[in-house]
């Protein structure tokens, strides 16, 4: 298949300090203990599609990506990894390796998407409606958000992501709005609304930032100039909402028609007045909006139009997608790697619907429920209880610890009688005795002090923080 | 009638039975069938030979209604007088009752009136007189039933049918304009009904995670009410059109509650005839049999029979066809007609007793009545009214009107989209059109004015208007201009739109299209409107006041407008933002007082001339307002806001902008200025700065008014 993938793959977000670190960028988060990118790769090898370049923000972490992409996928996919500028948004990102581009299509995918939709599927649909951009969709979480998100109080009702426009048939998208125009009074165009008779406005669908571009259309659209002095920035924001947006007049986009001819790729001809009404006629199936657009009344336009095509695939409701962007999203996203979405994490899970590494020790009276993992060489004393969490690796855990709901890292040291609930414990983290961790987050290599009680907290060492 | 009224009550009475009712409008409340409707109601106009009311009335009665009260206005005689002929009042399926009235002018005032006769006793269809239709009511009924049982403010269900405008000129095939309506695709609530590409509110998207947006919707007009409706007419004296007001009201009212739904139809047929387009349009698709069964060959109406033959020609059994006459396809030929030899007709209807000469060619025509069309005529898309004469070799262009009793002269070509009546078109033009012709007695009165004015029997005035040869020599008849402000004539003529049309409409759409699209983030923020919240409301609503008549106060001075039209100009702002006269007064004041500060000054004392200056030339304006004390110690309070707050450079002649107004231009009166100081006496010591200003001015005051008393005692 002749399409390039390219992985967004962050940098050091912000938005999960203290999560991640100068050591730990974004992609090498560790999720159900396997590298964030990894769900990524591995979705994107299913699809069998294997020429891959990872964009990470910043030189240090792209080496760190690098190394470790290199020695897990040698031999299984040709990956890239390349450094971009950080925080100038996924264009600047695209518009860095945009040279490297070279397939008439491209596919991006955003470095935090943990979902079991084939990439496959999309890039089909991009071919078959010869598509300058298609956007996966899929429903928006709501998974386990509702009981985390209220007790974190910041949102009553599973929040809006976008407010998409689609066509009657679901295949094409007419209206797209992203970030803050979420919230305001809804503003279509009135001639896309008139060519496509009907349109179906969705709030309950999230891009999931899985991109099939035309080649071409990408690269001209990243070098154009947003409000005359500042480039795109962002393709969710940006990018795609202007590509939509222009779809019934793409005079913005003139080459791309002879190049995708140079390409023989798609009957899109300068000449395809006459081609495409004879092949609609041709064709049983009814021809879209964009074709009978075009062609104006009767194939008699009087100015042949530009149009092009902005198409969705929209993910079945028994998928699983959800992009992690958010702290509250890592706790979701590792509570359904190892629970309701378990099949991502690429374990087999016991009969107890749990994992406990071979070389891990369990004390005695020591219980592990259900949508648990403990990682290879982690030692547990007596009388514990883990419940619904993932431990990492070669941690040590004292007697009377009680694990629940949270994540916990590698080379962690939790001594007797702490409680853990709902927490992310970063790595070299020591917990003395009796602390008690409730919403929290602690950032790598942190102590907790003995017996301190912290609830909804975010723990970091001082100076990390600084030099992140 | 009487009789009809008291057996309808009787029927209301019986409980165990509460029969389908119906209201019928016989009246459109518009004037798009001008000239015609000067001389029949527009529902009795044929459609295919058949009066419109007469369609309405039998799918009515097909959908089950018992019970049918039918609103008589313009040419209300005329209306009740065919229902007695046509056997309508004594069908004894359905009752139908008349209810006439002279002075409602709108749908609106239709239903007030039949929400005071009290006769509808139950869930209602509410449908004008010239709805076509063969849709059944039984689907539709249950669903409004069922979700009235659930919710009782589902008061409505409005039926839609699928149709794509064009994407050229962007109206429907019946004529209308686009519609944009959002649904809720699940419940079918209506969500908006706008005319225009509106944004969609941002609570609609919180409240529907699925909102279907549609401008391939075409409204019937038929409407399943709950009897609130017409109790929501009289709460709301001020709704007069059933959509833009009633509809649009229901939809933006965040307290009652109320929810309206659609019904989508699939196969069946429901129109409404609006316009000539549409009466074209609804022509031809009964003629196709889209209307089954209300189609020609089927006797429903008591009509003529007529056959249908070969190619959609329906013909009457006697007619006089010439044997090489060309009868097209899809026409009708009625009763009693007869058309000479080498004539075609093709896509046209043609009425009962028409005498169509030879070499006349006619073409998607309708032909009513009576009708003499001599030799070497040609027409092409025009309608004929009953008695029309045509001498030969006179000519329609595509569009034409003709009224009853025109007479086209020889040789004459009538020019595309021309309205030709033997009535002068009146000169009183309403610019309101829900108000024009709206009783009969003024439609009646405005005829006989006219034949009174030319003193004249009929029979003369055709000879008269001969005279004036606006339609050939030999012919009778007004050319109706069309007058300003009106839609193109293109747009709702019976005649299909030019190619050329189409081809600069096109240009004008790519034109469009071109043009550069500024949609952005900032755009979109300045554009979005601050959510109402009703506590500060009031101050908004103060502030956008003043705002206007800053406005208009500006434009007075710019374009030197007299006073008495600023006064009406404020006037209507005062109203629609519902203030006092004071307010009136303070903006008007503050606006005279920004005037003053925004000319150019160097000094105080150059202010203060331009403050003295500017007050003297509108003191007359400002006197208006300045009616009693109140207003002008809001003057004063203004005034002193003014200087506190905006123009703190005005805060020095205080003192002497009041003396100034006191005393020489008489606006302020010591009363209002003695009133305000003990009102203000009261207040923080922040906020008597002026009063201790202007103390030795009020002083002054006192001890003038002393002495004035003392020299009146």
């Amino acid at each position: 298949m002749d399409f390039q993938v390219v992985v967004l793959a962050g940098g050091t977000s912000k938005n999960l300090v203290p999560l991640v670190s100068k050591e730990v960028p974004k992609a090498l988060l560790p999720v159900g203990n396997r590298p964030l990118v990894s769900y990524v790769l591995d979705l994107l090898e299913q699809s069998n599609l294997k020429d891959i370049i990872v964009v990470v923000g910043g030189a240090d972490a792209a080496v760190k990506v690098g190394a470790w992409i290199s020695s897990a996928y040698v031999d299984r996919l040709r990956v890239e990894v390349v450094a971009a500028p950080e925080d100038k948004g996924t264009a600047a990102a695209l518009r860095a390796i945009s040279h490297h581009l070279t397939a008439s299509d491209v596919l991006v995918v955003s470095g935090d998407l943990v979902c079991d939709v084939p990439p496959g599927a999309v890039a089909a649909a991009h071919r078959r409606h010869d598509a300058v951009v298609t956007a996966m969709l899929c429903s928006t979480p709501v998974s386990g958000n509702t009981e985390s998100v209220s007790s974190s109080g910041k949102e009553k009702k599973p929040a809006r992501c976008n407010i998409i426009g689609l066509d009657v048939t679901k295949q094409f998208l007419l209206h797209i709005a992203a970030g803050t125009e979420v919230n305001k009074d809804m503003r279509y165009q009135k001639s896309i609304q008139q060519a496509a008779g009907q349109m179906e406005i969705r709030t309950d669908l999230m891009d999931a930032h899985l991109y099939a571009f035309k080649r071409s259309v990408l690269q001209e659209v990243l070098v154009k100039d947003l409000d005359q002095k500042e480039k795109f920035r962002s393709l969710k924001q940006d990018v795609l909402p202007y590509l939509v947006r222009t779809q019934l007049r793409s005079d913005v986009l003139t080459n791309v028609t002879l190049q995708t001819e140079e390409n023989g790729n798609g009957i899109l001809s300068s000449d395809k007045n006459q081609v495409m009404l004879s092949q609609l006629l041709a064709n049983a199936s009814t021809p879209s909006f964009h074709e009978l657009f075009a062609l104006g009344r009767n194939g008699v336009a009087s100015t042949m139009r530009k149009t092009h095509k902005c198409c969705v695939y929209i993910a079945g409701n028994d998928k699983y997608c959800a992009r992690l962007n958010s702290i509250q999203a890592y706790s979701d996203i590792n509570r359904d790697v190892i629970g309701d979405a378990s099949h991502l994490s690429g374990y087999s899970f016991s009969p107890q619907h749990n994992i406990i590494h071979p070389f891990a020790e369990i004390g005695s009276k020591t219980k592990v429920g259900p949508h648990c993992i403990i990682g290879e060489g982690s030692q547990m004393g007596d009388k514990c209880s883990v419940k619904r969490s993932v431990i990492g690796r070669h941690c040590r855990i004292g007697s009377d610890v009680k694990i629940v709901n949270s994540v916990v890292m590698d080379h962690i040291t939790i001594s007797d009688g702490c409680s853990i609930q709902s927490s992310v414990i970063c790595s070299n983290v020591q917990l003395q005795e009796r602390a008690v961790l409730k919403d929290c987050q602690v950032g790598a290599g942190y102590v907790v002090t003995a017996g301190s009680e912290n609830k909804g907290e975010s723990l970091a060492k001082k100076e990390k923080t600084v030099s992140t | 009638m009487v009789r009809r009224t008291s057996r309808a009550a009787e029927d209301a009475d019986d409980l165990t039975h509460v029969p389908l009712q119906a209201i019928l409008l016989a009246d459109s409340f518009a004037t798009k069938f001008r000239p015609i409707t000067l001389e029949r109601p527009k529902v009795l106009l044929p459609l295919v030979g058949i009066p419109m009311i007469d369609y309405s009335l039998e799918w009515l009665e097909s959908a089950g209604v018992e019970e049918v009260f039918v609103f008589c206005c313009a040419h209300s005689k005329q209306v009740i007088q065919h229902l007695a002929k046509s056997q309508w009042l004594k069908n004894p399926d359905m009752a139908v009752t008349t209810i006439e009235s002279h002075n409602s002018i709108s749908a609106g005032d239709a239903m007030r009136v039949i929400y005071e006769r009290n006769v509808i006793h139950g869930d209602f269809v509410l449908v004008t007189g010239d709805t076509v239709s063969n849709m059944s009511l039984a689907e539709a009924l249950q669903e409004h039933k069922d979700r009235r049982k659930k919710d009782s403010n589902a008061v409505m269900t409005m039926v839609v049918k699928k149709s794509k405008p064009s994407p050229i000129t962007h109206q429907s095939r019946l004529g209308t304009d686009e519609l944009f309506v959002a649904i809720n695709p699940d419940t079918k609530q209506l969500l908006s009904y706008e005319d225009n590409a509106n944004p969609i509110d941002k609570s609609l998207l919180s409240d529907n995670s699925s909102i279907s947006l549609r401008n391939n919707m075409q409204d019937c007009y038929i409407d399943i009410c709950a009897p609130e409706v017409l109790s929501l007419f009289t709460d709301n004296f001020d709704y007069q059109h059933l959509r833009r007001d009633f509809l649009k009201g229901l939809l933006v009212d965040e307290i009652t509650d109320y929810k309206i739904y659609t019904h989508e139809i699939h196969s069946s047929y429901a129109a409404k005839v609006e316009n000539f387009r549409s009466y074209d349009t609804i022509s031809k698709d009964i003629i196709h049999r889209w209307t089954y069964p209300l189609v020609p060959d089927v006797q429903y109406f008591g009509s003529s029979a007529v056959k249908l033959g070969r190619q959609g020609v329906y013909s009457a059994s006697d007619i006089g066809l010439s044997s090489n006459a060309q009868i097209g396809p899809f026409t009708l030929i009625g009763k009693g007609t007869s058309v000479g030899s080498n004539s075609k007709v093709s896509n046209s209807i043609i009425g009962e007793g028409c005498k169509i000469g030879s070499n006349v060619s006619i073409e998607g025509s309708h032909i009513w009545n009576n009708v003499t069309i001599e030799d070497g005529c040609k027409l092409k898309h025009a309608i004929l009214c009953d008695g029309v004469v045509m001498k030969a070799r006179a000519v329609l262009e595509p569009g034409v009107i003709l009224s009853f009793k025109v007479v086209i002269g020889k040789d004459f070509v009538v020019p595309a989209y021309s309205k030709v009546s033997l009535y002068e078109q009146p000169i009183f033009q309403d610019s309101d059109e829900e108000l024009e012709y709206a009783d009969s007695s003024n439609g009646m009165a405005e005829i006989s004015s006219i034949s009174a004015s030319t003193g004249m029997p009929d029979g003369e005035l055709v000879s008269r208007a001969a005279e004036a040869s606006e339609v050939g020599a030999d012919g009778a008849g007004y050319i109706w201009s069309v007058f300003e402000g009106r839609e193109e004539e293109w747009r709702h003529s019976v005649a299909p739109i030019s190619e050329d049309k189409l081809a600069e409409l096109l240009q004008a759409a790519d034109d469009v299209l071109d043009v550069p699209h500024v949609e952005n983030h900032q755009h979109s923020e300045e554009l979005v409107a601050p959510s109402i919240d009703p506590e500060n409301l009031t101050d908004d609503n103060i502030d956008e006041f003043e705002k206007e008549v800053e406005a208009t106060f500006q434009r007075a001075v710019q374009e030197n407008i007299k006073d008495d039209n600023v006064v009406l100009e404020v006037n209507s702002l005062r109203l629609s933002y519902n203030m006092a006269a004071a307010d009136c007064a303070g903006a008007l004041f503050y606006s005279v007082m920004k005037l003053a500060v925004e000319t150019p000054h160097s000094s105080i004392s150059e202010l203060l001339h331009n403050v003295t200056r500017l007050i003297r030339k509108w003191a007359k304006l400002l006197k208006y307002y300045l009616s009693s004390i109140d207003e002008e110690i809001e003057v004063i309070l203004k005034f002193e806001e003014m200087c506190t707050e905006s123009t703190k450079e005005l805060s020095p002649l205080f003192t002497k902008v009041l003396q100034f107004l006191y005393e020489d231009v008489d606006l302020i009166q010591e009363e209002a200025i003695l009133s305000w100081e003990s009102e203000k006496m009261g207040a923080d010591e922040v906020d008597r700065v002026f009063l201790k200003q202007a103390e030795p001015f009020i002083q002054w005051l006192k001890t003038a008014q002393e002495e004035d008393s003392e020299e009146e005692e």
